[in-house]
């Protein structure tokens, strides 16, 4: 819920302003608009994948406002559909990606969600967890190496993914050097059907912290402000030179994995209720027409606007063209190549 | 017989020390073997009775031959051991040991089968049988060495005059009395046939003495055909791949000579012996062309060739062509043919006089294209294109009235192709 | 070193790394070395002795014993604009790092239609001879080179480990550098002075010959050339090529040598089941199969896990030159 102080009723907005609150929750509708959408296209025939984020609006708008574009790093992972909205890619950029036309940044070659953007300063990585990790420590330790002070990645994984060793080793290798690298895990409670405590017998993960001798921090996930108050508050460290730190913000995946998964063959439809009452979007709502930020028809024309802005994308993205057959064998190595080269 | 050394393959029993119903210990010579590296007595490897004696003193046999039984001692009478192993009986090689002839059939299927890829395509390339070839590698394997080396001699032999020893002898008869130091035959290469060579000489003599050959020929004036060719040429090689030659024009206007002269296009076929002779016109029209190869003749054929236009023609001719030049030619590309078409001009022959091709009647040659001054019906010089055309005929099936008639109407058509028409 | 003349100098093959790697590590300050004690020790090798004195702890870099990340964070430098070269110990630690490799460099470029690309160049001694047993010994080509969007290069001459070296540091693709550990010291030869490359993809031919093609690479190659030479003394005549690079592969070179001699032997110290003769055969027979004068034969290392700690196990997993020399006079003789 939100960071209403209950004593004053005032909202502790760690410096946000009233647009910047308005453009948070924008990108959560967005965020959802664009996910559905998958979802309804893949109903239609369209597309033969989706891979929704649900629940995660709260965590990547707030986490997004705390990014610097133009200068920060981010390494995600396939469910930050948000994220990478929220720090630059645009709605029709994510529908390329959907829809796998050739003007996608990856030429659609890769599954959806898998955004890459060197304009963004988003870094291509593939459907392997924690294969990205390393990559990002690398990128932390090249910005440190150049001494770019004010520069820092973010990186983003799931709670699953903090079983792989990869993931040891990149905070490992991260704290050992205290590079400019923030280690954000978006604790969903779900590892596809593995829950939480056949992962880990200690189930908050921010107190691997202490084992690694860097800073550690748990927040809301469910709360954009709190959000971005622990996301901008390790990225300024690690920008200054203060090192890495590890932040768990808890949420909950409420839709199953992707469009190939069935969730009723491991949880119940009434746990997933029960937790949808702590759904981020409705509840940053209340927020904000509760503070005075926006009333119910600014809501109702945002959403419009973002149902138009969705609608746009998504003809726009169709309407382009799928890559070529001879487009598979460019960009295998740098120039024209044959399997065998004389 | 032992193998008394590493390459040694036979050897000759100088002389028995031992002779039938003599003992011999184990260890003991009982024999002395010669051969061209060594001479050797020869231990017997068994304690016994010499029973059998299998090869004469001075006899050469092959290593592994038997050549004694022995009788072991406490051994069954039946139970000999021979000195070598396998109980295959080699024929001795021949007296001059050169084997230049057709092997065993088992032993040269073997090599056939056996022959590596560079060896088949080399053979096939220089038309040369494997089984023809002494093979110089492990377990005389014929190896694409020696494919390479019994070409090169074929080609140096190609380039020398055959061998004139009976011409000479007959053409002159030498003074009463004298001896020549030319008696005894001249020295040269002797250079075995190729299938291919044995097949053409075969055909060639057979249609020569069988076929009386008559021979005529045409003066044709091809200006407006060549003018035709060369306006077609370049939009025919781009759309076909193919080179546009005078052939396809020629082969059009000898079909339809042939529709108006059905004898040219018909073979003599003699009485056997449950029928009688008589002559076979044939209902297709199927034009060979002669296609002469650095080592081989050969004709394949244009099938209903008379259905085909201009241009039909100048692919299937093409086609042939290419396979011919990358010795692919199947069988059937080189049966059927009625009448054979020879572009001897190609070579700048003006005049020829081609054999016929057995089984046809006739066989038409297109001589070179040469710029000459001609004088027209009013007395005007022009420079006209001027090609001749010969023809050789069976003149069993027609005679000099149908050939003429034959060769004339070929004239007018062909002067009456062009300077431009649909291929 | 001794030096021989003005334009280059003596060296071994590990000298001939460290070498290259000094040039590379002064002349672009992207350079950075990243490996399990290159920095303090200077590498197990003394290949980057005294190398962190020189360019500092940020630039030859003492990492964590953690295979997987030293290639994945050598990618992600890659990435951002760095030239990291890394190094596994030993070839046959390079096992955790197999997904980093394979999975992660190899498609950077191609999965981000370039958008982003990986130069990276990764380094290790591999093979045996050195008493090495499982984890000392092992030749792992054949795992990498079937890799689209990888680079594999195994020199055996110190002129050419410096000329590749360089080539692979300069290449805007990754590539996996093999030394022949074997060849560290055993192989010395003239280097030539100052900084040159030479192209990946091209083969070079030791020795020239008509009656039989060998391709070899790494120390079996002067193994063959040995062979070869005693079969010269007894007028056969072996064309000995050095594959030098694995992929790209010199199929020009290969191509023509075989028209030429009819007859192909492959000699690789690897495994021979789905080894780099394996694929060899495979383009050959498919590309030459009508030059062919005899079925193409493959001498390699037998197909079991490793070669032995104890010395019969170990010599009956290598070949000799010996054993070279009888294969390659039976194929001359076929």
């Amino acid at each position: 819920m939100a960071s209403t102080d209950l004593a004053t009723g005032t909202l502790e907005r760690h410096g946000l302003s009233d647009e910047q609150l308005r453009a948070i929750f924008r990108n959560m509708l967005l965020q959802r608009q664009l996910d559905n959408r998958g979802f309804q296209l893949n109903r239609q025939g369209k597309v033969p994948f989706a891979l929704g984020s649900e629940g995660h609006e709260a965590l990547q708008a707030g986490a997004a406002m705390a990014f610097n574009r133009g200068r920060d790093i981010l390494a995600p992972y396939y469910r930050d559909l948000g994220l990478c909205l929220g720090i630059g890619l645009s709605p029709y950029e994510i529908m390329l990606s959907i829809f796998a036309r050739a003007p996608d940044h990856n030429g659609g070659r890769q599954f959806p969600n898998h955004y890459s953007s060197k304009a963004a300063g988003l870094m291509s990585f593939s459907s392997i967890l924690a294969a990205h990790l390393p990559h990002a420590v690398g990128a932390a330790y090249a910005i440190k190496y150049r001494g770019e002070i004010g520069r820092a990645v973010l990186a983003t994984c799931g709670d699953g993914t903090t079983s792989e060793g990869e993931w040891h080793e990149s905070m490992n290798f991260a704290a050992v050097h205290r590079l400019p690298f923030v280690m954000l895990v978006e604790n969903n409670e779900w590892a596809i059907s593995t829950p939480l405590d056949k992962q880990m017998a200690e189930p908050e993960i921010w107190k691997r912290a202490e084992g690694y001798g860097i800073p550690g921090r748990r927040f809301n996930g469910f709360d954009p402000i709190a959000t971005y108050a622990a996301v901008k508050e390790a990225m300024d460290r690690a920008r200054d030179g203060g090192g890495p730190t590890l932040i768990e913000g808890t949420c909950y995946r409420y839709l199953a994995h992707s469009t190939d998964d069935n969730d009723m063959t491991y949880r119940t439809r009434e746990a997933v209720l029960e937790r949808r009452k702590q759904d981020p979007v409705p509840a940053f709502e209340e927020v904000l027409v509760e503070h005075g930020i926006m009333n119910a028809q600014d809501v109702a024309e945002m959403r419009k606007s973002v149902l138009r802005e969705t609608n746009e994308a998504t003809d726009a993205a169709e309407a382009q063209p799928y890559p070529k057959p001879a487009d598979l064998y460019a960009q295998v190595y740098e120039g024209a190549w044959q399997p065998w080269q004389s | 017989m032992p193998q008394l050394g590493e390459t040694v393959t036979e050897g000759t029993v100088a002389q028995w020390l031992k002779t039938v119903g003599d003992n011999v210990d184990k260890y003991e010579d009982f024999v002395e073997v010669s051969t061209d590296k060594v001479n050797a007595g020869v231990p017997s490897p068994v304690t016994g009775t010499i029973r059998e004696l299998l090869v004469k003193e001075g006899e050469t046999v092959a290593t592994g031959t038997p050549i004694a039984v022995i009788e072991e001692v406490g051994s069954a009478p039946a139970g000999g051991a021979t000195p070598a192993a396998p109980p295959e009986t080699v024929k001795p090689p021949s007296p001059n040991g050169a084997k230049t002839a057709v092997q065993e059939s088992g032993q040269a299927e073997n090599a056939l089968r056996g022959a590596s890829p560079a060896v088949r395509r080399l053979a096939r390339e220089h038309q040369i049988d494997i089984r023809a070839i002494r093979g110089t590698g492990a377990n005389g394997r014929v190896t694409a060495d020696d494919i390479l080396a019994a070409a090169r001699t074929l080609v140096v032999t190609q380039s020398v005059a055959p061998p004139t020893v009976a011409a000479a002898s007959a053409m002159a008869a030498p003074p009463s009395g004298a001896t020549s130091t030319y008696a005894q035959p001249l020295p040269g290469t002797f250079v075995p046939l190729t299938q291919a060579r044995r097949i053409i000489a075969e055909r060639m003599v057979e249609s020569r003495h069988t076929a009386p050959h008559a021979w005529s020929m045409v003066e044709v004036d091809v200006t407006d055909v060549w003018q035709w060719r060369l306006r077609e040429k370049d939009r025919f090689e781009r759309e076909t791949g193919y080179k546009l030659t005078l052939l396809p024009f020629f082969i059009r206007a000898v079909v339809q000579s042939l529709a108006a002269f059905p004898l040219m296009n018909a073979r003599f076929s003699p009485s056997t012996g449950s029928a009688q002779a008589g002559i076979l016109v044939n209902d297709e029209v199927n034009i060979g062309v002669a296609i002469g190869l650095p080592t081989n003749l050969v004709v394949p054929v244009i099938k209903h060739a008379d259905k085909l236009s201009i241009k039909g023609i100048a692919v299937a001719a093409g086609e042939l062509i290419e396979k011919a030049r990358k010795a692919k030619l199947a069988v059937d590309d080189l049966a059927g043919g009625t009448f054979t078409v020879n572009n001897n001009g190609a070579n700048g022959s003006w005049a020829s006089a081609p054999i016929i091709n057995a089984g046809q009647a006739g066989i038409v040659t297109m001589e070179a294209v040469v710029k000459q001054l001609v004088v027209g019906d009013d007395d005007t010089l022009a420079i006209r294109r001027i090609m001749n055309s010969c023809l050789s005929l069976d003149h069993r099936v027609v005679d000099g009235y149908v050939a003429s008639g034959f060769l004339a109407d070929l004239k007018r058509r062909l002067e009456a192709m062009g300077p431009q028409g649909e291929l | 070193m001794a030096v021989v003349s003005a334009n280059s100098t003596v060296m071994n093959n590990v000298e001939a790394v460290r070498a290259t790697l000094y040039e590379a590590m002064k002349s672009d300050e992207r350079t950075v070395i990243l490996g399990e004690d290159v920095g303090a020790r200077g590498n197990v090798f003394l290949i980057t002795k005294d190398f962190i004195g020189e360019f500092g702890p940020e630039r030859v870099i003492d990492t964590p014993i953690a295979e997987a990340s030293i290639v994945g964070i050598a990618v992600g430098m890659a990435m951002e604009g760095l030239r990291p070269i890394a190094e596994i110990q030993f070839a046959d630690f390079i096992y955790p790092s197999f997904n980093q490799i394979v999975g992660e460099a190899a498609k950077i470029r191609y999965r981000s239609n370039g958008e982003y690309t990986c130069p990276l160049v990764i380094r290790t001694p591999y093979g045996g001879g050195v008493r090495g047993a499982l984890s000392h010994s092992v030749s792992v080509e054949a795992l990498f080179y079937h890799v689209p969007g990888l680079k594999i290069v195994a020199p055996s001459f110190p002129a050419d480990v410096k000329g590749l070296l360089n080539a692979s540091i300069d290449d805007p693709d990754p590539v996996l550098f093999l030394e022949h550990k074997k060849t560290y010291r055993l192989i010395k030869g003239e280097v030539p002075n100052g900084h040159y490359t030479i192209p990946l993809g091209k083969a070079n031919v030791l020795k020239e010959g008509t009656q039989l093609s060998v391709i070899s690479y790494g120390l079996y190659v002067h193994w063959a050339l040995d062979a070869a030479r005693q079969l010269q003394e007894d007028g056969l005549s072996v064309e000995v090529i050095d594959l030098r690079s694995i992929r790209p592969m010199d199929k020009t070179t290969i191509l023509g040598s075989v028209e030429k001699t009819r007859k192909l032997l492959i000699i690789h110290e690897d495994n021979k089941f789905g080894g780099i003769g394996a694929e060899i055969s495979a383009m050959v027979a498919e590309e030459a199969l009508f030059h062919l004068d005899a079925p193409i034969r493959r001498l390699c290392g037998p197909d079991v896990p490793a070669m032995g700690y104890a010395l019969p196990l170990e010599e009956e997993f290598m070949s000799s030159p010996a054993e070279m020399a009888e294969t390659m006079r039976e194929m001359v003789k076929f």
